[in-house]
């Protein structure tokens, strides 16, 4: 097993009496693609402000390795950083830039000059090296951000929500390079980001966070197969989540229907989450299930059509993902499949989206 | 060119009537003599006044150098300051200019003078007195003290704009506070310092104000020739006109020298 490159013990934080990090304790895998998932103010990007050493925590340590790093400030921490707008230096062209960190290391001229052109060539930028960056795209910006803290051979690299202001193709697209470049260069990846789709497509390890408190870290399936808890189910992906009965191991009890499932250890009669995504939901007759609800509306999202499902005695209406669109205003019977539902203890903080921080 | 610069056209007619016609007087006196005739006597004067020119582009350079020397400091920390410190500071810098610059200068006199409250107050101390006032360094610490503002403003307006993540950057990339000054705030300051040293040397050198009520009339620039040639017991238009184009032509050199250096260092200083 891998070592723990960086450690965060009981790290905490708080601005004007406001707890951003409380006791966050975190330990990433040198080598590893990990990902801080979570909504605006949950204290993701404190969390890397902290290890890129531009933010100091009230109590806790911070460890590189073996080694306290607490009080290095950032110019000697072996890790660089990819800011959110980029921060490129405006007076300097694309191969000053790169060269930017080396010159501060008084690094020779050959060496700069192989080290941009190896830079340029791993961020896909060759011949750019004369360009003034103010006329490059936000795409290539970006990709001379990530070169120019690459350029400093950092054992860890922090992004900050890197991707955020490209459009969507562009995203995609940087997605798939930065994972690539990760790859090839072995080093560790520390990642921000609120979007779900791309901490799953990329990372290793996700971290979900909510108001400055780990949530569930894991693999990408396991956040999504198995998520610990009703914010993570909702962050990551769409669900529908229910107030449910446990009356035994794998007997549930929700919106009127009873269902097997797989999940064990819980209280006789425990008061549960129940969780169910909803491209797991298998419409079926009326007659067939003991789950009904009345399509109130249907929308057509390319691959699958989304659904709107009024089920009665539930203050939320169900969402359906299927191939096959039913009429507005059909009753129909839904079902789920045993290892498709998922339970958890109860969640009694906020959901996703309840609120925006910041 | 663009259908609406009529809009312009005010200025248009301000430009002619306050800046065309009186640039055409100037020129056609430099080049006349008292008869109307055509001559280059008036410019080849110059080396008639030569020695006030070079003092007062001399002392200019001076004055405009410990301008730099406090202002830059003092931009750079304003800019980095919070808002409200920001505010403040700005404040106390306005302030003084919002009193006449007539009186202020005489407030200088008053406080240089042999027996002034300079001397006062280093008497007490068993100090002194030093002779200060009617020195070129009065006149120099007059030019100081009253273009100081014009050289931290622009200096300021450049360094405010320079974000913070440019900061974080260079020292994420390994640079620490002198270093991120060197490469990153000077560099990103230099149109401001451009500007700021045009605003302060062009009225230095073609001050007669202060060098009169600082210098006490032993100390003369090429203003207070300028000025006398005007208005003196003897006027001489002509003369007058081509001692202040031959200023023009001086300070237009030296400004297009600054503006060059700025264009070479950098173009996009002024961006984030």
């Amino acid at each position: 097993m891998a070592e723990n490159i960086i450690s965060l013990k009981n790290i905490s934080v708080s601005f004007d009496g406001e707890t951003i990090l409380d006791k966050l304790n975190l330990d990433i895998q040198d080598g590893t693609f990990v990902t801080l998932l979570g909504p605006s103010g949950c204290g993701k990007t404190t969390t890397l402000r902290i290890i890129g050493g531009f933010q100091e925590p009230d109590s806790g340590d911070v460890f590189f390795g073996k080694e306290r790093i607490n009080d290095l400030p950032p110019h000697k921490r072996q890790l660089n950083t990819v800011f959110q707008r980029y921060a490129l230096f405006p007076h300097l062209n694309v191969y000053e830039n790169i060269a930017f960190g080396m010159r501060i290391r008084k690094k020779s001229e050959a060496e700069v000059k192989a080290k941009v052109a190896e830079m340029l060539k791993l961020v896909s930028l060759e011949g750019f090296e004369k360009r003034r960056t103010s006329t490059l795209s936000g795409g290539q910006q970006q990709r001379v951000a990530i070169a120019r803290a690459l350029a400093n051979d950092p054992k860890v690299l922090l992004l900050d929500e890197p991707l955020g202001a490209l459009d969507l193709k562009l995203r995609k697209e940087m997605q798939v390079e930065l994972k690539r470049i990760q790859s090839r260069l072995g080093i560790t990846f520390i990642y921000v980001t609120h979007d779900q789709e791309e901490a799953l497509s990329m990372s290793d390890t996700i971290v979900v966070m909510n108001h400055g408190v780990i949530q569930q870290i894991g693999s990408p399936t396991d956040i999504y197969n198995e998520p610990e808890n009703g914010f993570v189910a909702d962050f990551i992906g769409e669900s529908n989540i229910v107030d449910g009965i446990m009356h035994a191991d794998c007997d549930v009890a929700f919106c009127g229907a009873r269902f097997a499932c797989v999940d064990t250890g819980f209280a006789k009669d425990e008061e549960v989450d129940v969780v169910i995504r909803p491209e797991d939901i298998i419409v079926v007759p009326k007659e067939e299930s003991d789950l009904r609800g009345t399509v109130t509306s249907v929308t057509f999202k390319g691959v699958h059509y989304e659904m709107y499902v009024n089920v009665p005695g539930e203050e939320e209406e169900w969402i359906i993902q299927s191939t096959v669109a039913q009429e507005e205003g059909k009753e129909i019977g839904m079902t789920v499949t045993p290892e498709n539902i998922h339970i958890m203890k109860k969640y009694t903080g906020d959901y996703a989206g309840d609120e925006e921080l910041e | 060119m663009k259908k609406d610069s009529w809009v312009a056209s005010p200025f248009m007619v301000w430009v002619v009537i306050f800046t065309v016609i009186p640039l055409g007087m100037v020129c056609w006196y430099a080049f006349t003599d008292a008869s109307g005739a055509f001559t280059f006597d008036n410019i080849l004067k110059i080396g008639t006044y030569w020695t006030y020119l070079k003092d007062s582009l001399i002392m200019g350079a001076v004055a405009t150098f410990f301008c730099l020397l406090l202002g830059y400091p003092l931009a750079y920390i304003m800019s980095r300051a919070s808002w409200a410190a920001q505010q403040t500071m700005m404040m106390l810098l306005m302030l003084p200019q919002w009193m006449n610059f007539l009186l202020r200068t005489y407030a200088w006199m008053t406080l240089l003078e042999n027996n002034g409250l300079i001397n006062h107050l280093l008497g007490q101390l068993g100090i002194g007195p030093f002779h200060m006032i009617n020195t070129k360094g009065a006149i120099i610490l007059g030019m100081v003290y009253n273009f100081l503002p014009y050289m931290i403003l622009p200096i300021y307006s450049v360094m405010e704009k320079i974000h913070s993540s440019l900061f974080e950057a260079a020292n994420d990339l390994g640079a620490d506070k002198l270093a991120t000054l060197r490469r990153v705030v000077f560099p990103l300051s230099l149109p401001g310092v451009i500007t700021g040293i045009t605003m302060v040397f062009v009225p230095s050198v073609s001050t007669f104000v202060i060098s009169k009520l600082l210098g006490g009339g032993n100390n003369m620039l090429i203003g207070d020739v300028i000025e006398r040639l005007f208005v003196g017991a003897a006027p001489n238009y002509n003369v007058g006109a081509a001692l202040s184009l031959v200023l023009m032509v001086l300070i237009l050199i030296s400004m297009a020298v600054m503006k060059k250096f700025d264009d070479g260092e950098e173009t996009g200083g002024l961006m984030m």
